[in-house]
């Protein structure tokens, strides 16, 4: 179906019926997708097989396991509990942070955006608390909340909220006034304007920071959990997981650790992208 | 030959006029003064503008770019208060945005995460003042009207500039205004549409003849509308001149072709001519002239 066919379609009226799977299935870009990570596996089986070329040492590759051997030790772990309780741990930890930085991060920037004093008082002392890297804040957290669980949720929640916070902020002052004129002259009050203007208009901002904001917890999730070792065995995370490795001197499993974080947070900004997609239908029309 | 140039200086001689029809509203522009800017770099954009809207005629303002002329439209429409002077609509004053004096952008103001029907039953909506069946009749007219009938469920991206200033004349038009303002609405266009909808518009004033104000910086373009043409001077804006525009109605494009409407272009050209060459002379605190 056309795509400008799909977005003409009356309001309420459901979508397509076709299942996600074979829209997907049936699509070239995802085709394309799957031949170049193909290619791109088949180059590093070749490069850390052969080592060297040309009498040189090809780097990173050369040194890395090939991806058959990957794979092999991936498929001992996937059958281990404590590979999926470190999936679990660590994604209870990023969509805790997350989550608390969205609902305390988009409500403090629009605060920020809309009342003059409001910015007055928290923006300097938030401005001068956001270039300290979430990292920065471990030690730190670690003494200062009761649990280790806590520290992580708390550093996690610092990565993301800043982001967010800034991306609200942004996108209310991108709202174009005519809208609000317009609205004004045919009668909206204060709570229309919020509802039917503002909150709509700073949507994609929201969507932006959301996305990028959990790039980050992501990659502040992981070293805290190297820090702190995460606790317990078991309940250490995926950058414990890594670490554990590491330590253990089993380079295939680092590998399958990172992959591992690789494919967990293109899930995670997928499900964005898709919220997203169906929240602003205005956005996808081309 | 046509041509008479108003005195304006008569306040409160329109008011009463308006009584009997509800979409032929008044405004009376009274020793309006604006200026923006802090204290000591404050700069007047309008300056004891004194201006007479009058009811059912349309009235076209022209001025050099920058003039000052959309802080009008902000004013009229309640956007902005003037910071001395009144302004009147019918006799009373006019203190904030209300839905009796609709507003055309420039480029498009359509909200573009609403559809084109969604934004025309936007105000109705939010009112209540028009609902169910009654609504959805009323805006599928105007949509059919602006000849928007198969694009109800497209939204403003999806629709091309003319028709997203059509869309935008529909939302404006539910609103049952006693006047409209419109701030340079087609520009932006390309000259083929441009002409197109301004001819579109003309039928639609002539049908009803409501209060209109068109803000614009094309003087064909004014001429071909207008009823009364106001000439506006260099910033601050001050009245310059008033022309009658006696041009035969309904009006068709050939109009502009004619040796009446090429000598009101000479006499408001000879105008705003003076005012542009003034703008591009250093003001007297030295600074370029502003933004608009």
């Amino acid at each position: 179906m056309a795509s400008v066919g799909e977005v003409s379609r009356p309001i309420g009226v459901a979508r397509s019926r076709r299942s996600f799977l074979r829209r997907t299935l049936g699509r070239q870009e995802f085709w394309r997708g799957c031949v170049a990570i193909m290619v791109f596996l088949a180059l590093w089986e070749i490069g850390s097989r052969s080592g060297e070329w040309f009498g040189y040492t090809l780097p990173y590759v050369g040194l890395l396991p090939p991806p058959s051997d990957v794979a092999v030790a991936w498929s001992k772990v996937l059958m281990k509990w404590g590979y999926w309780e470190s999936w679990y741990q660590s994604f209870k930890r990023v969509l805790t942070g997350f989550i608390v930085a969205q609902i305390i991060g988009i409500p403090f920037g629009l605060m920020l955006a809309i009342n003059k004093y409001f910015r007055d008082i928290f923006f300097p002392p938030f401005e001068a608390l956001r270039p300290i890297p979430p990292l920065a804040w471990v030690p730190a957290s670690l003494i200062f909340w009761p649990t280790n669980e806590m520290s992580i949720a708390f550093v996690t929640f610092l990565g993301a909220f800043f982001t967010i916070v800034i991306n609200v902020l942004g996108g209310a002052r991108t709202v174009d006034v005519r809208y609000l004129r317009a609205a004004q002259s045919m009668g909206a009050n204060n709570w229309h304007l919020f509802w039917r203007i503002v909150l709509p208009g700073i949507l994609p901002s929201i969507f932006t920071g959301a996305a990028v904001g959990m790039g980050i917890t992501w990659e502040v999730v992981v070293a805290a959990e190297m820090i702190s070792s995460g606790g317990t065995q078991g309940g250490g995370g995926l950058g414990f997981f890594i670490w554990n490795s590491y330590m253990g001197g089993s380079i295939p499993q680092i590998v399958v650790g990172m992959i591992s974080i690789g494919i967990a947070g293109y899930l995670s900004s997928t499900v964005i992208r898709m919220i997203g997609h169906r929240a602003m239908p205005w956005r996808n029309l081309f | 030959m046509p041509r008479q140039v108003n005195n304006i200086d008569q306040p409160g001689s329109v008011a009463g006029l308006a009584a009997g029809n509800a979409l032929q509203a008044s405004v009376e522009i009274r020793d309006v003064c604006k200026s923006y800017g802090e204290e000591w770099e404050r700069q007047d954009v309008i300056k004891d503008l004194t201006l007479d809207i009058l009811p059912g005629k349309l009235t076209v303002v022209v001025g050099p770019s920058g003039c000052g002329k959309s802080t009008l439209v902000n004013l009229i429409a309640g956007f902005e208060r003037p910071d001395r002077g009144a302004i009147l609509l019918n006799g009373r004053r006019v203190t904030g945005p209300s839905r009796d004096r609709m507003v055309v952008f420039q480029e498009t103001a359509l909200i573009p995460w609403q559809t084109t029907y969604q934004n025309v039953v936007f105000g109705p909506k939010l009112r209540g003042d028009l609902k169910g069946k009654a609504l959805r009749q009323r805006a599928h007219e105007l949509l059919t009207k602006v000849g928007l009938q198969d694009f109800i469920h497209k939204y403003p991206l999806q629709l091309s500039g003319g028709m997203q200033r059509r869309a935008e004349l529909a939302r404006a038009l539910i609103n049952q205004p006693q006047i409209m303002i419109m701030d340079e609405p087609f520009r932006g266009l390309d000259a083929m549409s441009r002409g197109l909808m301004q001819e579109f518009f003309l039928r639609l004033f002539e049908e009803n003849r409501r209060t209109n104000l068109y803000v614009t910086s094309e003087i064909d373009e004014a001429i071909f509308l207008a009823d009364r043409l106001v000439v506006l001077s260099n910033r601050p804006a001050q009245l310059r001149a008033v022309i009658d525009i006696d041009l035969p109605r309904p009006r068709h494009y050939q109009v502009l072709s004619s040796p009446e409407a090429f000598e009101y272009k000479r006499e408001a050209m000879e105008i705003l001519h003076q005012e542009a060459m003034r703008s591009f002379r250093p003001s007297a605190t030295g600074r370029l002239p502003g933004r608009r």
